[in-house]
């Protein structure tokens, strides 16, 4: 049985600067992090090994050669294996061609049980990886986890952050999770776990180790289109009012009625 | 940037014990200075982390590092706070009796424990042997397979925290310091108990009490060496652990140094960033020159000990001199280039200043240390 992480290295965007004459992000000399949800992920992934005393923790990652350090990190935490999925064939993957080719890595990793990913990346910020995972795979998702409360051979039952509150899931497994930032605070890697990471050589996958149809790979699997990348224009901050309730509804009534709201 | 050439285990050491200071400990370090709650949180990440592991012989389940490796992590970590770092320190301190000196029973029963992460502390000090260390008054009296220790320790780092104390006391009060003995305490054991938690001016994170014995009875296979050897068995301690205190040092004054550069660049007056003055940057400058060369001559004095030079006495004093008096007068002037802001709770730097204080005073004051230094000096020179 194996729990899989898939993870994704980033640009530290606490550093990125935007090119404002091509609209693009500058990534030169950027530092390389592991997407922050995913350690979210890692986390989980090692924690439901040591609740449970089963399964084997795998991180899987997508990208070029360098993603290897993303990899690194995942071994420091404590994940039994690193596989890198790195050839030219899959460079220019949106999210559906990303997906496809992360499910084609799983079918060959095998006996998958729960496979976990951070809710979203924090450079492209689609949350569409691992729901799109769970439909290529044909398997149950559950999005959002904040807590995992049961999990077994046969049947996952997680708590998902809403909007609303908080919904209790429970799905059989093989199931897709994706998590929030509330699951679990990641630990730091341990001394023999970057003893261990320095060692490490990771897997590495390409398109013809792996059973994948061209056409869903790559720039050519991947209907999305960047049409334009811009910096949204700065918000207005907002006025501040300060007094008793009653004074504070007058002028909120007020302004409605400026509005033309009331 | 000096390349120290550090190994790649010491190299795996120092990022980790930096992203331990830099993601958990300066989070929490202006509450633990405020509180003087003891940082058991903090603790146990790094056990989990592996940290105490590094100078712990790996047959007994440590990384078998040496002085070097432990003068890195204590480096990295003082320079997120001092206080805190001293609890894992403060274990290396109490556990260097263990390793030099414990026979092989005792190295089993307690190294795994504390590469586990459980806290040491090395008690000597007394009411009325501070820089007098010979003037103990703590005995410790053999009666059939057990010693019965009476006497109060002070001033003692992780006292009531740790579960593991080496303490010097008197086995034949008649031969003064010759009559001292080295014993291992467990907290627990009947007749150990803690005295008043001090209030203290710097490392307020770490915990210091006095340590009580009252017909504390021990098992006689506790003692470290033979009865008599206490004296040689605490300075052979202290040539391991004063680069420990230097490294501490270092921790703190780089900290200073980098809020004071960083400052200086950024805070505007006559409508130009300070840093732009001579004066400041001459400051700045002498902070960093200082700052190197006792980072540089503390890994020279650790790398020797680990190399099997046994004769480092001099150095070690050397070392902790040299790295603790840089660091007050670093700390202080990074004080100085924050002006009024620096005199503040709100700025990092006085923190930094109070802290650096002890580092000239525990270990041995900076005046025993000359004295050694000097000591040793006038032996050398036929």
């Amino acid at each position: 049985m194996n729990i899989i992480v898939c993870i994704k290295q980033v640009p530290d965007t606490q550093d990125v600067k935007m090119d404002p004459e091509r609209g693009t992000l500058i990534r030169e000399g950027v530092k390389s992090i592991v997407n922050p949800f995913d350690l979210y992920a890692l986390e989980e992934g090692i924690r439901i090994k040591e609740r449970t005393g089963k399964g084997t923790v795998v991180a899987l990652t997508m990208g070029p050669p360098q993603a290897e350090e993303a990899l690194k990190e995942a071994i420091a935490m404590g994940v039994d294996r690193g596989i890198l999925i790195t050839d030219k064939a899959f460079a220019g993957a949106d999210t559906l061609a990303t997906s496809y080719t992360l499910a084609k890595a799983i079918e060959k990793i095998g006996s998958p049980w729960v496979i976990v990913c951070g809710r979203q990346a924090i450079d492209g910020d689609t949350a569409q990886v691992g729901p799109e995972l769970a439909a290529w795979l044909d398997v149950p998702q559950i999005t959002y986890v904040s807590k995992i409360l049961e999990i077994d051979e046969k049947r996952i039952k997680a708590e998902r952050l809403t909007d609303y509150g908080y919904d209790v899931v429970e799905a059989t497994v093989p199931c897709v999770i994706t998590v929030n930032k509330e699951i679990n605070e990641p630990r730091l890697p341990s001394l023999r776990g970057m003893m261990k990471a320095k060692r490490f050589k990771p897997e590495i996958w390409d398109s013809s180790s792996m059973d994948v149809d061209r056409k869903y790979i790559g720039l050519e699997g991947s209907p999305t289109r960047v049409i334009k990348i811009f910096a949204p224009p700065q918000k207005i901050g907002g006025q501040k009012h300060e007094g008793t309730p009653e004074e504070l509804a007058k002028i909120i009534v007020k302004k409605f009625e400026e509005l033309k709201i009331i | 940037m000096i390349d120290y050439f550090l190994t790649k285990e010491e190299e795996i050491i120092k990022e980790l014990a930096r992203k331990i200071a830099e993601e958990k400990i300066k989070a929490k370090r202006a509450y633990y200075d405020e509180t003087q709650e003891f940082p058991w949180d903090i603790v146990k990440i790094m056990a989990e982390s592996d940290l105490f592991r590094i100078f712990i012989p790996e047959e007994y389940g440590g990384f078998g590092g040496g002085v070097m490796s432990l003068t890195v992590a204590v480096e990295e970590l003082s320079r997120g706070c001092a206080g805190i770092a001293l609890a894992y320190a403060g274990t290396a301190l109490g556990t260097f009796p263990i390793l030099l000196f414990g026979n092989e029973e005792q190295k089993k029963k307690y190294l795994p424990r504390i590469a586990e992460g459980e806290l040491a502390a090395f008690a000597l000090t007394e009411a009325q042997a501070g820089s007098d260390a010979g003037n103990i008054k703590t005995r410790a009296e053999k009666r059939g397979d057990y010693y019965v220790l009476n006497g109060t320790k002070q001033f003692i780092t992780n006292g009531g925290e740790a579960g593991i104390y080496t303490v010097i006391a008197l086995t034949n009060p008649e031969k003064g310091a010759r009559g001292a003995s080295a014993f291992i305490v467990e907290k627990g054991t009947p007749g150990l108990s803690f005295g008043k938690k001090e209030n203290k001016l710097g490392i307020r994170a770490s915990a210091t009490r006095e340590v009580i014995f009252q017909d504390c009875k021990i098992p006689k296979e506790n003692l470290l060496g033979k009865e008599g050897m206490g004296f040689i068995i605490a300075m052979k301690t202290f040539d391991y652990s004063r680069p420990g205190v230097a490294a501490q040092a270092l921790g703190i004054a780089q900290a200073a140094l980098e809020e004071a550069t960083k400052y200086a660049k950024e805070r505007i007056q006559f409508d130009v960033p300070i840093a732009n003055f001579q004066a400041i940057q001459h400051m700045l400058a002498d902070m960093a020159i200082k700052l190197e060369a006792a980072r540089a001559l503390t890994y020279q004095v650790a790398r020797n000990i680990d190399k099997g030079n046994t004769k480092i006495t001099k150095e070690s004093a050397m070392v902790k001199c040299l790295a603790s008096d840089v660091a007050m007068e670093v700390t202080l002037n990074a004080v100085q280039i924050f002006g009024g802001y620096g005199y503040m709770k709100e700025y990092p730097v006085e923190k930094l200043m109070r802290d650096a204080k002890i580092t000239q005073i525990y270990e041995g004051t900076n005046q025993i240390m000359r004295n050694i230094v000097a000591s040793q000096l006038l032996k050398e020179v036929k």
